[in-house]
């Protein structure tokens, strides 16, 4: 038997050694060719192929890895952040489990929704994924997305168990792209602590000051929803809300704190009136019925029932 | 260095600098330019990654010049050229996430870059691949110098930073320097690149290109000037 394997693997040696000789004698006689010859044209194409589809797959699958690993470090950076917990030089990795927790919520009835795995949720991708989205009515769509996904990811940061803030993805958009980024609300769903943006090209030094972090600090404090009729608040880009309704947006210049309703303006971009529509509408967008007004009620009324 | 690098090496590495610069002479490359301008680490990158393009590509094409065949020369030129394009963009994306975030599809655009192209087209087919390789640094940093005089006087003058380092203090921060919002905007980059150009063509009126046709004069009626 033994002996018998060993001639089995001389002849698959044998037979790989043959192929490899008739393989440099077809490249020998491809490479003698005229240029212009068909055959040669074609060796020539397919060769090419290979050989560069072997060098794009590869770094693709080997860089993948990397790839994947800075995106989701990028997004828990976006999310420490904007709740206001990120520390230079602390592990993003360690501070974000150790801190935020991941939740599903039904867009439409606001509840949570356990059985959907929240490290794994990708709202973005469910959003362009027709069975996991719902396009949204043209009259409503003021964020002008088209569609959402009917599932949200938001983030909440708890502290002795009692929600500290909550973190509620929102995008929309702008002059020239979407904007993509998180907006944190304290426990009572109505005042603003944070929101920063993650994705967006809008112009560098006009509407890209969204980004900037001393425009960003001027959010701190807002309200979302009125408290009050607000009729028609002063030179205000969208201006009208009822009792409830999203209120908050961006004025054109700097907001006078003194007047009434302030709490529901932050200061327009300068030079930057589209974006600064864009982000008034996607806030509006998100905090309204569409967006997370039906959770952010639901957690209001679980924190009154408890206290 | 004269030790390895023959005279040919030295003249392909140095003459795209100023007397055969790609952007102010041959007017290639203006597109990615305008777009990648307005911030010094974005050009720095953005050029890196087109010396690096268009030197490797220059050699493969070069490697290969004497089998292929006249036919499908272009789009051969065209496969290694987007290969290497996308190798580069994905390492990028592995090892520098934040700035390849900023420069998004501009790096996928070097593909239709001209001066890569006009390299392997130009050079490439007709040179050994170690020269076509000098060939393409040379034309890089040609590209890159003009880059990043562009990107210096965009930032400095629209954000009143360099590499992100504030340089000016701008107003709204408390400072004197009220930013010019045209700098950060492409067009911009059209009007810096136009005043480079002219400059380098009063310098060195050779660059100049020779008028092709003269309008003649009425008055004198045919012959034109005397």
């Amino acid at each position: 038997m033994p002996k018998c394997t060993q001639m089995e693997k001389l002849n698959a040696k044998l037979e790989q050694y043959e192929q490899y000789r008739q393989f440099i004698i077809y490249k020998d006689k491809i490479l003698a060719l005229g240029n212009d010859s068909l055959e040669k044209t074609i060796a020539i194409a397919v060769a090419l192929c290979l050989v560069c589809a072997v060098l794009v797959s590869f770094a693709a699958v080997a860089l993948k890895p990397l790839q994947v690993g800075n995106k989701a470090a990028d997004m828990k950076k976006n999310i420490l952040e904007v709740a206001g917990l990120l520390e230079e030089g602390a592990n993003i990795n360690k501070e974000f489990s150790d801190k935020i927790e991941a939740k599903i919520v039904d867009l439409e009835t606001g509840e949570y929704v356990e059985s959907v795995n929240a490290d794994e949720y990708d709202q973005r991708k469910a959003a362009k994924d027709p069975a996991q989205s719902v396009a949204i009515p043209k009259d409503k769509d003021i964020a002008h997305i088209r569609v959402k996904a009917k599932y949200a990811k938001v983030f909440l940061v708890k502290e002795n168990g009692a929600i500290k803030s909550i973190i509620l993805p929102i995008n929309g958009y702008g002059l020239w792209s979407t904007l993509y980024g998180f907006l944190s609300l304290d426990a009572d769903g109505q005042t603003v602590q944070s929101i920063n943006f993650y994705d967006q090209q809008e112009t560098p030094g006009l509407g890209g000051e969204v980004v900037n972090p001393k425009w960003r600090a001027l959010w701190k404090g807002k309200k979302v929803y009125a408290e009050t009729d607000q009729p028609s608040l002063e030179k205000g880009l969208i201006t009208e809300a009822d009792i409830g309704e999203p209120a908050l947006s961006l004025i054109k210049g700097s907001v006078d704190p003194t007047k009434a309703g302030s709490q529901y303006q932050v200061d327009g971009l300068a030079g930057a009136t589209l974006t600064s529509t864009g982000v008034t509408n996607l806030v509006r967008y998100w905090t309204s019925d569409e967006g997370f007004a039906p959770y952010l009620k639901k957690v209001r009324s679980v924190k009154e029932v408890k206290s | 260095m004269s030790a390895i690098l023959n005279d040919e090496t030295k003249k392909v590495l140095i003459t795209p600098l100023v007397n055969d610069n790609p952007i102010t002479l041959q007017v290639l490359g203006i597109c990615s330019a305008l777009a990648v301008t307005s911030q010094m680490s974005t050009s720095l990158i953005m050029a890196l990654a087109l010396t690096l393009v268009t030197a490797c590509s220059s050699a493969a094409i070069s490697a290969i010049r004497n089998h292929i065949p006249s036919s499908i020369r272009i789009i051969v030129q065209m496969t290694i050229i987007a290969s290497l394009v996308i190798v580069v963009d994905q390492i990028l994306k592995a090892f520098a996430y934040d700035v390849s975030k900023q420069l998004s599809v501009f790096v996928g655009l070097i593909i239709t870059n001209c001066i890569v192209m006009g390299r392997a087209e130009g050079y490439a087919m007709k040179n050994p691949p170690l020269e076509s390789f000098m060939d393409g640094i040379g034309n890089g940093l040609g590209y890159s110098l003009i880059l990043v005089i562009v990107a210096f006087f965009r930032e400095i003058l629209g954000s009143g930073k360099l590499l992100g380092i504030e340089v000016f203090k701008l107003v709204k921060d408390g400072g004197w320097y009220d930013p010019n919002g045209l700098m950060l905007l492409p067009p911009s980059a059209f009007f810096i690149i136009g005043l480079i150009i002219w400059g380098m063509r009063q310098w060195k009126p050779s660059q100049a290109e020779k008028v092709e046709f003269k309008i003649m004069s009425i008055a004198h009626g045919e012959g034109g000037h005397h």
